[in-house]
């Protein structure tokens, strides 16, 4: 039972960082249909920014705030520069200018910064809190409140909002927004600077707990894209669900089977989801009109 | 297509393949060399998979890693010759594909992309994690083919490079004359409407999904049988071969190249396996230059290289 407990407290706080980064998956391909394989190099940008920054004197808070600014900035820009001058290109073309670009923000951090591992303190030290015989460190309770945080202000900006609903418009029609004035190249623009800073968020939050360095962004882009597919993707909701799902997935395999496959079962329940739900567990019926 | 167009491809390709070497200054080109050509063989079954089908897989890789760990494993466990561990590959790797394929092609876009995503990541856990059968991380031997020694008792000397940059042209040049032969087929035209419209393709009678599985099981052959013969090369095997990046190399050589173009996608994989050499002096550059390399082209030249300059070309030449 202890055990079940621990499981499920390391599953969780492993989920909300796949949520994050699944949640970042889905504001992008909301508002342009594009999957962006660079998500999980936000992650790494904002571990590593926040240590060096940290490192070179600026207060932790500070750091933290430089590096999400900053990897807001880069994901702008990526907008800007890779993505809308290739606005309508086929899947395929799409898919290989955010991997092109993450291989190019991997070879850039690993230039600027280094190959090393590094970490920061955690926010609220390190001392674990026993709960009914299981620990947890405090640090995940930051994790787990950030994505929780993220989620809900995600929820009211998209429903009570203005600008987030001009973001739901132009995801569902592109050319009724735009023809009810939407700026919708600003809508882009946005959600890529709002998907990096919760990108960002994420490597700012989980660096005590697993470390930050220049390659960590593909496994976790990889996680979660499985988790935004698993809970249907362009789906918030399907985003927090599916991240929570395979973190605790992951945890009880590496727990009650084998660590050496648990990412193995996580990528077999996505088949298995795939196979029998095509679009997703919270993800639309999709008919075709001909 | 016409006929005569395919046979003008296959003679530009025979052609470099054979003038090439005279413009070697020394062997280690020779490696290179075949290391491009076997490239080439995997990205020409993305051609037909992406390119005439329509299909996009990320998971390709997994297939380079059946092939060739069969010619790993085929000899050591089961004491099969190396050159019929390559078919059996081939075999295993065709019939993987008939099996997962049906249900995974039923999916779009980027559903498909996921899918496919995993499969590719399922293989290369196994040949990771699996130390006791195939060595694990730190790879394991392959044993040679032996037709070189053939070849040396009839009296004829050549190196391990002529031999493989010799051996992975003609591997090359078949595939590229089967993918060709393909293109104008009833099976090819069937398998190139799904690109434009399954619903229109479905509507002239065309069974979409057995069209689909068919582009999809050519191309893990052609994957497996490239696997086989990078292994059977080096002599040596990492389960890096069947991992992630892999399959977004050949995903991206086949774009870079020109998806819908045999010559093309040649022209892609030597690009790609030639950058890293070019590279080497700088290598801490690599990275950034190959990503800067898949977004240049991607924007500027979206059909990919060779369709971009003989459109370029054509259109002057009127």
């Amino acid at each position: 039972m202890d055990a079940l407990l621990q499981f499920i407290f390391s599953g969780v706080t492993v989920g909300a960082v796949y949520a994050l980064v699944a949640l970042g998956f889905t504001i992008i391909y909301n508002a342009s249909d594009v999957v962006n394989f660079a998500q999980g190099e936000f992650v790494m940008l904002g571990g590593m920014i926040t240590v060096f920054a940290h490192q070179a004197g600026l207060p932790l808070p500070l750091a933290a705030l430089l590096a999400i600014l900053a990897t807001a900035a880069i994901g702008v820009a990526l907008n800007k520069l890779a993505i809308e001058p290739a606005r309508g290109a086929p899947v395929v073309s799409l898919i290989i200018i955010t991997i092109g670009a993450s291989i190019l923000i991997r070879g850039a951090a690993q230039l600027i910064f280094d190959k090393q591992l590094h970490r920061f303190p955690a926010f609220s030290g390190d001392d674990p809190i026993r709960v009914m015989g299981a620990t947890i460190l405090p640090q995940s309770l930051w994790v787990i409140g950030g994505a929780l945080v993220v989620f809900f202000g995600l929820w009211l900006f998209f429903t009570r909002t203005l600008t987030g609903k001009a973001v739901l418009a132009t995801a569902n029609n592109r050319v009724a927004a735009q023809l009810v004035g939407i700026n919708t190249s600003w809508v882009m623009t946005l959600s890529f600077g709002l998907s990096a800073a919760i990108g960002a968020l994420a490597g700012v939050l989980v660096t005590p707990i697993t470390l930050v360095a220049y390659d960590v962004g593909v496994g976790l882009a990889l996680k979660g894209f499985a988790a935004a597919m698993l809970g249907g993707m362009g789906n918030p909701k399907g985003a927090l669900v599916g991240g929570l799902a395979l973190g605790l997935l992951e945890a009880m395999t590496a727990g009650y089977l084998s660590s050496q496959y648990k990412d193995a079962v996580a990528f077999i329940v996505i088949l298995a989801v795939l196979f029998v739900m095509p679009q997703g567990i919270f993800g639309k019926k999709s008919t075709e009109r001909v | 297509m016409e006929a005569r167009r395919k046979w003008i491809q296959l003679a530009v390709l025979a052609a470099l393949i054979a003038v090439l070497p005279f413009f070697f200054p020394s062997g280690y080109y020779y490696r290179v060399g075949a290391l491009i050509f076997v490239n080439g063989l995997s990205v020409i079954g993305l051609v037909i998979l992406i390119g005439y089908a329509g299909q996009i897989s990320l998971g390709h890789a997994g297939f380079a890693g059946i092939g060739a760990y069969a010619c790993a494993l085929g000899p050591q466990h089961l004491g099969l010759h190396p050159g019929l561990a390559l078919i059996l590959g081939a075999v295993i790797s065709g019939l993987l594909a008939l099996l997962i394929g049906r249900p995974i092609l039923r999916l779009k876009g980027y559903y498909l992309a996921v899918a496919t995503l995993g499969f590719g990541i399922l293989v290369s856990m196994l040949l990771t994690n699996e130390r006791a059968l195939t060595g694990g991380p730190d790879g394991i031997s392959v044993e040679d083919l032996g037709l070189r020694a053939l070849l040396r008792d009839l009296g004829w000397r050549i190196s391990g490079g002529e031999f493989w940059y010799g051996a992975s042209g003609i591997a090359l040049l078949v595939g590229a004359w089967l993918a060709l032969n393909l293109f104008d087929s009833p099976t090819g035209r069937a398998m190139r409407s799904l690109h434009g419209s399954e619903v229109a393709a479905s509507t002239v009678g065309i069974d979409v999904a057995r069209q689909k599985l068919r582009a999809f099981v050519i191309s893990a052959v052609y994957a497996s049988v490239a696997g086989s013969l990078l292994a059977l090369q080096n002599g040596f095997i990492t389960p890096d071969v069947a991992g992630f990046m892999h399959s977004i190399e050949m995903v991206t050589m086949a774009v870079l190249g020109g998806v819908g173009s045999v010559l093309g996608a040649t022209l892609g994989a030597a690009i790609l396996t030639l950058l890293p050499q070019v590279l080497t002096v700088f290598a801490e550059y690599e990275q950034l230059v190959l990503g800067a390399v898949m977004i240049l082209v991607m924007i500027f030249l979206p059909q990919g290289l060779l369709p971009s300059i003989a459109r370029r070309l054509r259109g002057r030449g009127e």
